[in-house]
């Protein structure tokens, strides 16, 4: 049953086929029995998701189940949740519970899910492998010496192992499309403001996207149709109508433009990797599609404005945990300073304290303008980039990572070589452009992916995209052993 | 040697909105701790400002005010510190791109000579909340109800020359924010407060002296006597051949006296960036029209309008027109009574005097200007004379019923009734018959004493036209 397709187990709840209750029960003994070894989640909410699976079979016998009423799901422990602990992966946040619920958990509560529990991830975010979690690091299901990605780790895993149905994750700079590709599931980024940040730990602001992570394109559609749109709540979000992300999975890709940005098949590029993504593009064109070679020429200065620019936000949206209102507050302070300093040091690990101290520096006096005035004007000219581009193509495709799952502790003391891992996945974040991971192949028995980047709110065109291709190839219905 | 002094204010007005600045939380003065903060207000992880559009139109509405450049594209930026009593450990401000750019205010000196006062900007922020210190033994307590709470800073350029000048400026900008009615302006409660900037050049330098800012100066009386305080010191330590360090000093009030707080190497780097929670707020030409067309009658158009319609002196006007609140206390009684002059006599007079004894706002007058409208009337259909007027006045402060009530109530008609009036009379001139032959024998000065004991007889009632009438005639033998 763990794996089938949210599609598929919605049609078996329509049907009769298996109650929710089953559903949850059956995901809450796989947890049960697979969790230690992968430490997909950190909290594991039996109890409120059995309840939720009752109301929800409630409702459907009442008459009033929509396609997600339900389907039990997992959430990246980033997301606010009303009286269940919300970690963030940090010491700092180990006693904190939200009394309030994020927007995107919300509505997907409203739509009938279920929440299984809270899924691990990097510290706030700030990594490609989640390991810097307080609660350890996450194991890869196809491999278990190898990381899952991250920072949504936790979700990738969680439903590549059928764990859950589906599961929510956040990207500020590839962490739902990398981890994703690791795992060999379907992730979304969406274009920046289609879906609401409150409720969503904030790392870097101005790139902080949530989004769907799903078996199939299919599936993310269903996911995004719950949670997509505009919120009051938060002034970055668009008021602009949403698509009905589902309508359109269908059509045909005849006369579709795909872009092959040449500095994404460089250098430092996989073989195997490539190899996959050139096989997935023969697909695409024996679909209609016609492809053409572009280039998006500051692709390699994404890696140094990405990280000045989202270093510089999280220095500053870390700093209300100070333990002074909640959270973890380091034990017998002698004063405020050093109330601030022993929480601050105590409670926050490695990563986050080099990313702090990194955007704390770019914005100093006497470097703002070297280091994060610089920063913003590579991101506009990145932008530029896509905009060009976007006037001979309809969509860019190109590999999403350079190479697959690395071993646990390979690159952990080696920050660079991590970040160069986000390359393909970056400039997506600093543009605020949708990005879609498909899973296309293997490489040494570990999963893959591409990725399909569209113009802004151009979800539907990439859904479309990934459906058609999930269509005619299976890679998207491997599972780990 | 002769010294000039250099002062510019930096304003910080609480505007008058609903809510906060960023949150839907309330702003009113007093409450428990910590129950007007929300989410937002407390910075929980994952809660987003919200910008209050009132405050954008209240700022916008000052800007109009004084003249000002409008800025057609104002970016919030984030100001980065940490202390417990700023929640996100950053404040929500504006740097480069304010809402309100340069613009100018007028101000009157007591000498009667105007200038005018440049105003470099005027931004919005949030207010930080409270330490509370006292009541928690070792700790300290925060209350964050006035965390979030929408300021407009008001910066002026260093053109005031005198204490007096930057009191007659924060007067002056205090009356164009009540009078918009976007802050109550009640420096009390903190709802406006003042820094100030101070140096001091030998007269005839063109090149500023090193500053000092003063802290928290938060009345009007306070801004004047911290300010001399802290000039007299420049100047003393530089004639002793000392040099003035740039540095922020607080003014201690009970002491009279300022004291240093931080330095500048001490100083903070506050890391200013663009606060990427909110997108920056675009102003057309239609909105500022919308703003134009609601604002209220300014001071100074008050004044002129105060000589042209009432008649009133420049003095006259000035005064009443100081406070919307006055102005329009005054303007309500004058058309009560038909007679500005009356009126702002008794504005002046009796009700200021009261005002002042009781240490009462226009807003709190113990008589309101319907009340002192009807008195007015009483005297000028002759029911009670001016005299028996005030003492109505004091009854109807004491809160003894309106001006009918208290001259029913104390019987103090005046008595016009001429027969009542001739007795009266009648009795006086026979019970003093030296006196009425030293007048008949020229000597006038006693008419006076005559007409005394009549109003004495008649317990201040008569009216004193016609005791003076029948007096003269029955004097006259």
């Amino acid at each position: 049953m763990h794996d089938k397709t949210l599609k598929h187990l919605s049609d078996g709840l329509a049907s009769g086929e298996f109650s929710s209750t089953e559903l949850t029960r059956s995901y809450l003994d796989a947890i049960k029995a697979k969790n230690g070894d992968l430490n997909a989640y950190i909290t594991v909410t039996e109890e409120q998701a059995l309840a939720q699976a009752k109301a929800a079979d409630e409702q459907r016998a009442a008459g009033n189940a929509g396609p997600l009423t339900g389907i039990p799901i997992a959430h990246k422990d980033i997301f606010c949740t009303r009286g269940v602990r919300t970690s963030c992966g940090s010491k700092m946040l180990d006693n904190f519970v939200a009394p309030y619920e994020s927007t995107v958990t919300e509505r997907l509560a409203e739509a009938g899910t279920v929440m299984l529990g809270k899924t691990n991830l990097d510290e706030f975010a700030m990594g490609s492998s989640t390991e810097s979690s307080f609660y350890g690091p996450t194991r890869n299901p196809w491999n278990t010496e190898t990381i899952p990605g991250g920072s949504s780790g936790g979700s990738a895993v969680a439903v590549s192992a059928g764990l859950a149905a589906a599961a929510t994750g956040t990207d500020t700079g590839g962490s739902i499309r990398q981890p994703a590709a690791l795992c060999g599931i379907t992730g979304l980024k969406p274009t920046y403001g289609r879906v609401s940040r409150w409720g969503m730990i904030a790392f870097g602001s101005s790139l902080d996207c949530g989004g769907p992570m799903t078996r199939t394109a299919e599936d993310a559609a269903l996911m995004l149709n719950a949670f997509a749109g505009f919120d009051p709540k938060d002034s970055t979000s668009m008021e602009r109508d949403v698509d009905d992300y589902s309508a359109r999975l269908n059509q045909p890709l005849k006369g579709l433009r795909i872009g092959l940005p040449k500095e994404y098949f460089g250098d430092g590029l996989d073989d195997g990797i490539r190899a996959a993504v050139n096989d997935a593009v023969k697909t695409l064109e024996s679909l209609g599609a016609v492809v053409k070679d572009i280039s998006l020429p500051r692709t390699e200065l994404s890696i140094p404005a990405y990280y000045i620019i989202a270093p510089a936000e999280a220095s500053t949206n870390l700093s209300r945990y100070d333990g002074v209102r909640y959270g973890y507050r380091c034990e017998n302070p002698t004063d405020l300073q050093d109330m601030y300093m022993r929480t601050r040091a105590e409670g926050f690990g490695a990563e986050v304290k080099r990313r702090i101290m990194v955007g704390t520096y770019a914005l100093s006096a006497g470097y703002y303008d070297a280091y994060y005035n610089k920063a913003q004007q590579l991101r506009r000219l990145i932008r530029d980039d896509f905009q060009t581009a976007f006037d001979e193509v309809d969509v860019i495709l190109g590999p999403t990572t350079p190479s697959p799952a690395w071993k646990i502790g390979e690159k952990a003391n080696d920050p660079v070589s991590m970040y160069l891992e986000d390359i393909y996945t970056l400039s997506t974040n600093l543009a605020g452009l949708p990005g879609l991971s498909l899973p296309c192949g293997q490489v040494g028995g570990l999963p893959v992916g591409m990725q399909v980047i569209g113009n802004y709110f151009d979800e539907s065109l990439l859904l479309n995209i990934g459906h058609q291709f999930q269509q005619n190839t299976d890679w998207h219905t491997k599972t780990p052993n | 040697m002769e010294w000039e002094t250099v002062i510019g204010l930096e304003i910080h007005v609480q505007l008058s909105t609903q809510s906060k600045i960023f949150s839907g939380s309330s702003i009113r003065f007093g409450a428990d701790p910590n129950t007007q903060a929300s989410l937002v207000d407390l910075a929980m992880p994952g809660a987003l400002p919200v910008f209050n559009e009132n405050a954008l139109r209240k700022a916008v509405a000052f800007g109009l005010a004084i003249d000002a450049e409008i800025g057609k594209r104002s970016v919030f930026d984030r100001k980065n510190y940490f202390y417990p009593d700023l929640p996100k450990g950053y404040q929500i401000t504006q740097m480069d791109h304010p809402i309100v750019g340069k613009g100018h205010v007028e101000i009157v000196l007591d000498d009667g000579t105007t200038r005018t006062i440049g105003v470099t900007r005027a931004h919005l922020e949030e207010d930080a909340g409270k330490s509370l210190h006292e009541d928690f033994e070792g700790m300290t307590g925060i209350d964050l109800n006035r965390a979030g709470t929408p300021l407009l800073e008001i910066v002026s350029e260093p053109d005031l020359r005198s204490a007096k000048e930057a009191v007659a400026y924060l007067k002056k900008i205090h009356s164009i924010v009540t009078y918009l009615g976007i802050s109550d302006g009640n420096m009390a409660e903190g709802s406006m407060r003042c820094d100030a900037n101070v140096s001091v050049r030998p007269k005839g330098q063109t090149e500023f002296g090193t500053r000092t800012e003063i802290k928290n100066v938060n009345s009007f009386r306070f801004v004047e006597k911290a300010i001399n305080h802290e000039l007299q010191r420049h100047i003393d330590v530089i004639e002793d051949g000392g040099t003035i360090v740039q540095e922020t000093r607080l003014y201690d009030s009970d002491k009279n006296e300022t004291r240093s707080m931080r330095s500048k190497e001490f100083a903070n780097d506050y890391r200013y960036f663009p606060e990427p929670d909110l997108l920056p707020v675009e102003i057309d030409h239609d909105y500022i029209e919308a703003v134009a067309e609601h604002l209220p009658e300014l001071p100074d158009a008050k004044v002129k309008r105060f000589m042209d319609e009432h008649g009133l002196s420049e003095y006259d006007a000035n005064v009443l027109s100081q406070s919307r609140a006055m102005a329009d206390y005054f303007e309500q009684v004058a058309k009560i009574t038909g007679d500005a002059k009356l009126a702002a006599n008794w504005c002046q007079g009796e009700l200021a005097a009261l005002l002042n004894r009781d240490e009462r706002d226009i807003t709190d007058s113990p008589v309101s200007a319907e009340y002192l409208g009807q008195l007015i009337q009483r005297i000028q259909d002759n029911t009670i004379s001016n005299k028996i007027a005030k003492k109505v006045f004091e009854a109807v402060a004491k809160g003894e019923g309106s001006p009918d009530e208290v001259i029913e109530a104390q019987g103090l008609k005046q008595v016009t009734d001429t027969g009542a009036i001739e007795a009266m009379i009648d009795e006086v001139i026979n019970a003093n018959p030296d006196q009425v032959e030293q007048y008949r024998s020229g000597k006038e000065k006693v008419f006076g004493f005559f007409v005394g004991q009549v109003m004495k007889a008649s317990k201040g009632q008569a009216n004193p036209g016609q005791v003076n009438q029948i007096l003269k005639e029955k004097l006259k033998g």
